[in-house]
């Protein structure tokens, strides 16, 4: 009796926690697209605010975020993956390396309005970048980093010793061992992490309230010296800030909505790169 | 060539992983165009005396080791030779077939690259060396196919196409045929005794039936030592040693 029962409950517990999660994801996509879908339009996305925010569209927001991004994942990838590599393919295991690894495991849990001060403090004032989009960027670049060190560490160290064994037996150096055949299998591993972590720094507010983002700006968005808006950062002044919440609600959903398809393109040009790479396996 | 010519061989080599000494002053040859089989019980450290020719220890980090290792009169450590070339004079191929993720094309095309064989001669090679390893047959037809996809004993004659293509001097094989069936090993062993006449083959196997059946020269290894070594036929019918005996006639290991 038991016996037969005992699966089922395993069986009926796993699909409960995963339905209940599913759920509060749908939950949350409806509530968003309900709400938002009304005020979505071409003009939306392809004008600025005008009216006091109260009309108009998001495109300067847009863009900030886009670039913002960008910028985040051209300081945070290299560097990021430089440092995986060399922990986990040339740093022999000493106190030393030890300690690295434990300082960056620490870095990824430190809450991010901590960077947003630091980089207030090195990038706006020390280096006198003023608050800008390039500060900005680099101090999500910043928060990034721990992420996607421990991301691709973890990819790297699923590459079977094997296979650096069988590039090293045909005379590959330990470098072309990497690049040829580590690298190339970890790419997948590494590319999830990745977009997790810039899905993540695209949503920030924090680490850039100090550091460059605006709730207005009237210039052409896009200078890398000068202040910028973005989607997360909007979001909160029209849903807390404005002087007329209610009447900016559709456009704060709409804008909610536009984050996450932002993030959504993200992810959907990852699986690409993997769909193109298991094709090749 | 004098028919005993040494083409491999190691001098009191000592080898310790951290502190646990693994190889206790080991002394072996291999002659040329030859086929030596290395046996004994699980432990006894066939692989780890093996992974000493072509320098796969170099990565780990608490490995050390001691003694002459010779190819010719070359010294593999410390001298002359570079890693890199070291290995590409002695190939390998490992107990677990290793094929690289990409196609059976590119898996022996990458050696060939990596070596700065010139591009026109690669495909020429990649076939002699398929058909060298009895695979060729097989694969002709799809040489894009990612070589992942073969089957366990397909994928071990690629493994030992790649390591032939680059024409080295010896071959070292770690319980090539452990993971296959007795179809695909009955390959291998043919495969095997066919490049004997170009290489020198260092075997490390479980299988007394296959170092009978394909062995010149059998060496038996017990707790990191040399125990006994000689000829094929006098390790497994007139065994000196007590441990020898014990060990072919299957009392233990
Ligand atoms: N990387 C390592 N670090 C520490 N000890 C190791 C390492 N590799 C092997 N050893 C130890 O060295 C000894 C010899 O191992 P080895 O792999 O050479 O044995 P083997 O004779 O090939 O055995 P098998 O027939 O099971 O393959 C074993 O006791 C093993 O535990
Ligand atoms: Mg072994």
């Amino acid at each position: 009796m038991t016996k037969k029962l005992t699966p089922l409950i395993e069986w009926g517990t796993l699909l409960l926690t995963t339905g209940l999660v599913c759920f509060f994801l749908l939950a949350i996509l409806w509530d968003l697209i309900s709400k938002g879908s009304s005020s979505l339009s071409w003009a939306f996305i392809s004008t600025s605010p005008t009216d006091g925010m109260t009309k108009g569209g998001i495109l300067p927001a847009i863009i900030g975020t886009v670039l913002l991004t960008l910028i985040t994942a051209l300081i945070a990838a290299p560097f990021g993956i430089c440092c995986a590599i060399y922990l986990n393919e040339y740093a022999a295991d000493s106190w030393l390396t030890r300690i690295i690894r434990a300082s960056i495991r620490n870095l990824a849990g430190v809450p991010s309005i901590i960077y947003g001060l630091f980089g207030l403090a090195l990038f706006v004032q020390g280096l006198q970048m003023g608050t800008s989009l390039f500060a900005a960027g680099l101090t999500l670049g910043l928060l990034s980093m721990p992420y996607i060190i421990i991301t691709t560490e973890e990819a790297l160290r699923r590459v079977p010793n094997s296979m650096r064994e069988a590039a090293l037996a045909v005379g590959a150096t330990q470098f072309e061992s990497i690049r040829d055949v580590v690298l190339p299998s970890a790419v997948p591993g590494m590319l999830t992490g990745l977009v997790l972590t810039l899905s993540r720094a695209a949503g920030e507010t924090a680490p850039i309230l100090f550091t460059g983002v605006a709730f207005y700006i009237n210039k052409p968005a896009g200078y890398l010296n000068q202040e910028f808006m973005a989607l997360p950062y909007h979001l909160y002044m029209l849903s807390t800030q404005h002087q007329a919440t209610e009447q900016v609600r559709p456009l704060a959903y709409g804008t909610a909505l536009v984050l996450i398809i932002v993030v959504f393109f993200l992810n959907l040009s990852a699986f690409y790169i993997r769909y193109q790479h298991s094709k090749h396996e | 060539m004098s028919k005993t010519h040494i083409k491999l061989s190691a001098t009191a080599a000592k080898l310790w992983f951290g502190n646990k000494q693994v190889l206790k002053s080991v002394n072996v040859a291999f002659p040329q165009n030859k086929i030596t089989a290395l046996i004994g019980p699980s432990g006894c450290g066939k692989s780890t005396l093996l992974r000493c020719f072509n320098r796969m220890h170099d990565l780990s980090a608490d490995v050390m080791i001691e003694g002459d290792f010779l190819l010719e009169d070359q010294t593999l450590y410390n001298g002359k030779l570079s890693a890199t070339e070291v290995r590409r004079r002695i190939g390998m191929v490992f107990q677990q077939a290793n094929p690289f993720p990409k196609s059976i094309y590119d898996n022996i095309n990458y050696g060939l690259q990596i070596n700065n064989i010139p591009k026109d001669q690669r495909p020429g090679i990649i076939e002699n060396a398929l058909k060298e390893s009895y695979i060729w047959d097989e694969v002709k037809d799809d040489l894009q196919k990612p070589a992942t996809r073969l089957s366990g004993g397909q994928q071990q004659r690629l493994c030992i196409a790649r390591a032939v293509a680059l024409r080295p001097e010896v071959i070292l094989m770690d319980e090539p045929c452990s993971a296959l069936d007795p179809i695909s090993t009955a390959k291998i062993e043919e495969l095997i005794l066919r490049l004997k006449k170009d290489y020198t083959i260092v075997i490390v196997t479980h299988n007394m039936q296959q170092a009978q059946r394909i062995a010149d020269q059998t060496i038996f290894m017990y707790l990191g030592e040399i125990i006994e070594s000689g000829n094929t036929k006098q390790i497994f019918k007139k065994p000196v040693n007590e441990l020898t005996k014990n060990y072919v006639k299957g009392h233990f290991g």
